[in-house]
């Protein structure tokens, strides 16, 4: 067979220009072009240490944070070391109660109205960062309560912290629940 | 929807068509080896390439020595895959230290890599190395998208050659396409994606601090790592505080760009494109969609170019952009309707369960439907939450046999044999002589087809029938009733036809799945590729007959709609007891009739 010469070599070669040559220029230009954003858009205080991604969200329970979505990341709550979703069907009893449960949180912390999905319906990566900008206005009168500060500061806190739709028209408007709550701590 | 979503939809597509003509025309340059633009880099390159691996590229192949090259180039990358993975402790790039996979979990991914469907029963970022992903997945994702596709040309060959057994040197094919098409492309993308914020870096895991420290219940063990349970039988936890977290790290632009590109579909990380790094935002959302259908859509139009009719590619891809279309409209309305039974909770009536805030609703669906009309896989969106007859639409677009737009190549020829199969029913049906192309369709073109596209239906059944009837891939289910029935459906959908989504409840890391997974994905990837390269074989011997009177047109719209219906009917007939079962039931449970 003549042909398994050519098989097993260009297999080598192939594994060295797309695992190595092809990953190294892309790397490269990365760094040089986009190096904020290959590192993993960090936020960093003024020493420089890192203080968590921008693309990666973290779990919020307390009374005086904006909370995320849900996360149905592995362990707990918005885990980066095992993102996923809940992977439940529209149907499963243990879903409906779950969410039931997410609703009546929010309506003891006050919440009146017709609920934004997003608010209690968990996040395929469960590292979802965002949440809409309708759920975070409601979350404003606790937060206040809670911080004892006034509700027109946080709703300018959340104007500030809310990205439209990108090039004016796509995706969603959102809010980057990290970046509010780590600007709530420094008001 | 609302106007931005139309919008976004619109302009997807309009962008989608625009490049369609000049990738299709530069394919069917690179694939008849005349002059590019990139030549002048390029050529010095192949030529290197073709002198150290001894391949001669004047030298012409008949369809069983292409198929058999093919084959033996997939054994390697099958056999390199499982080596690394069963060894990757031992190899370098390995900060985390992860262990080596167990043999059914390494022969199971191995295969997966290798026959393009990157169904993966394994968590990226906890079980495999830098090492792995990049020199062992990534060149799996260049190199089987490029075999597809070689393949592809082979066939297109076929139809377009006379009175020749001769479809053209692998070797060259494979080699082309990687280094013209596959490597520029996935540069740029991978680039653009870092733009938007996916990151591509060698670097450890890195530990930040919690703004707000967290606490879950960990499950003990004893030494033997077997779960701790008290006298009742319910496990012994302690409760452990979470002050910060790992956030892991690797060359994620460079794999993500070819795994949309060769409609792979394998994530870096578990949650696949909806992860943050994957997919950072709605721009890059929209981009990684376009890298999902632009091969596949121009490869109609180098069909076309290569035929010398490219109202003929034109026809199939508006075959499949209806069809797409169709299905996105259906999942857009189901999603947009929501859960009735989280509606009465008190909860906003649309489905965002399983979805991203960024992408909104139109940019995970299209996401949705370009991933699973084509064979790639990738998600954005958890199908497994989807509403029921949401979840129906990715599910009927796997079961069509991947063909509305396809794999890489796969979807090209898959799409062939349908249109043979409709030359051949409208012929019967109309007296007319069965032609395609030039080529009168006889037995043995009529046979292969059917092997094409029946294959991964009945692979689909027979295994998903045996998992009804085995406890362990019952018991894997991770939704109860007929939603359960649509998680083993959609897997083995999933498998057989390479796509390699999953409904992801399922637990698919037990032996049932994996061992019977891997020869699905064998059966369903090669037996459909022999088949389709034996016809080109047999095409190509055949002498033109120039259209005539009698010769049904297969470029206008008639056909097209003639070849939507067969695509439709056929697919219905194959799984609607199997649908009406699983997802139509559910919905009906979930509105409450």
């Amino acid at each position: 067979m003549k042909d398994i010469k050519p098989a097993i070599l260009l297999f080598i070669i192939f594994t060295i220009i797309c695992g190595g040559i092809y990953p190294a220029i892309v790397t490269c230009f990365a760094h040089a072009l986009f190096p904020k954003q290959a590192a993993g858009s960090f936020l960093t205080d003024e020493s420089g240490k890192e203080l968590g991604s921008t693309l990666i969200g973290q779990p919020f329970s307390d009374a005086k944070y904006f909370w995320p979505r849900p996360s149905a990341s592995g362990d707990f709550g918005n885990n980066p070391m095992a993102s996923g979703g809940s992977n439940s069907g529209p149907t499963n009893p243990d879903y409906l109660k779950t969410v039931g449960d997410r609703v009546m949180v929010l309506r003891d912390s006050g919440v009146t109205g017709i609920i934004p999905a997003d608010l209690v319906q968990a996040s395929a990566s469960g590292l979802d960062p965002h949440i809409t900008h309708e759920s975070a206005r409601l979350q404003i009168p606790r937060v206040a309560m809670a911080r004892s500060v006034s509700e027109d500061v946080l709703i300018k806190a959340v104007e500030q912290a809310t990205q439209g739709r990108q090039l004016g028209f796509l995706g969603a408007p959102r809010v980057n629940v990290l970046v509010l709550n780590l600007k709530l701590d420094r008001l | 929807m609302n106007m931005y979503e139309w919008l976004q939809t619109i302009l997807l597509f309009v962008v989608l068509l625009a490049l369609i003509k000049p990738l299709g025309s530069f394919m069917a340059k690179v694939f008849q080896g005349e002059q590019t633009f990139l030549s002048l880099i390029l050529a010095p390159c192949e030529k290197v390439i073709y002198r150290i691996s001894g391949v001669k590229p004047e030298d012409e192949m008949g369809w069983q020595r292409y198929a058999g090259s093919m084959l033996l180039l997939n054994l390697a990358l099958f056999v390199g895959l499982f080596t690394m993975l069963m060894t990757q402790h031992l190899l370098p790039l390995n900060p985390q230290k992860v262990p080596p996979f167990s043999w059914q979990l390494a022969l199971n991914t191995a295969v997966s890599f290798t026959t393009n469907t990157n169904w993966q029963a394994y968590a990226g970022e906890q079980a495999a190395s830098h090492f792995t992903q990049m020199a062992g997945l990534a060149v799996h994702n260049f190199v089987s998208a490029a075999t597809g596709i070689a393949i592809a040309i082979a066939v297109i060959r076929g139809f377009v050659r006379r009175k020749t057994s001769m479809l053209g040197n692998f070797w060259v094919d494979l080699t082309r396409c990687t280094l013209y098409i596959l490597l520029p492309i996935s540069i740029i993308a991978a680039l653009l994606l870092v733009s938007q914020g996916a990151i591509q870096n060698f670097s450890a895991y890195k530990s930040v601090p919690l703004v707000q420290s967290t606490n879950y219940d960990k499950p003990k063990f004893d030494d033997k790592g077997a779960p701790l349970k008290e006298a009742k039988g319910n496990p012994v936890t302690e409760n452990v505080i979470v002050k910060e977290v790992q956030i892991p790290m690797g060359p994620v632009a460079s794999q993500e760009a070819i795994k949309e590109l060769g409609t792979n579909g394998g994530g870096f990380f578990n949650s696949n494109s909806a992860h943050p790094f994957e997919n950072p935002t709605p721009l890059s959302n929209v981009i990684e969609i376009l890298l999902i259908l632009l091969i596949p859509g121009a490869l109609t139009y180098t069909f076309g170019v290569m035929a010398g009719n490219t109202r003929q590619g034109w026809m199939l891809l508006g075959v499949m952009l209806f069809i797409l279309i169709g299905a996105f409209g259906v999942l857009q309305w189901a999603e947009s309707s929501g859960n009735p039974l989280v509606a009465k909770l008190g909860v906003q009536s649309i489905n965002m369960e399983g979805k991203e805030v960024r992408n909104g609703l139109a940019g995970s669906n299209l996401f949705v439907v370009a991933t699973t009309g084509t064979s790639c896989g990738a998600v954005n969106t958890m199908h497994d939450s989807l509403t029921p007859i949401g979840g129906m639409m990715p599910l009927s677009l796997i079961l069509l046999g991947e063909i509305i737009f396809g794999g890489v190549g796969s979807g090209l020829y898959t799409m062939l044999a349908f249109a043979i199969i409709a030359v051949f029913v409208s012929g019967l049906m109309i007296g007319r002589t069965p032609e395609f192309l030039g080529k009168k369709i006889e037995v043995r073109e009529m046979w292969m087809s059917i092997i094409v596209i029946l294959t991964a239906g009945v692979t689909v059944l027979i295994i998903s029938g045996i998992a009804m009837i085995t406890p362990q891939a019952v018991a894997s289910m991770a939704n109860p009733n007929a939603h359960g029935l649509s998680e083993v459906l959609y897997a083995v959908a999933s498998i057989a036809n390479n796509n390699g989504s999953a409904f992801a409840g399922l637990n698919a890391n037990v032996n049932y799945y994996t061992l019977s997974g891997s020869l699905a994905m064998a059966i369903g990837r090669y037996v459909p590729a022999i088949a389709v390269l034996a016809m080109a074989g047999s095409l190509s011997e055949k002498k033109y007959i120039p259209p005539s009177l009698g010769t049904l047109p297969t470029d206008k719209a008639p056909f097209a709609i003639w070849l939507t219906l067969v695509i439709l009917i056929i697919g219905a007939l194959t799984f609607f007891p199997a649908l009406a079962l699983g997802p139509i039931v559910e919905h009906l449970m979930m509105v409450g009739v």
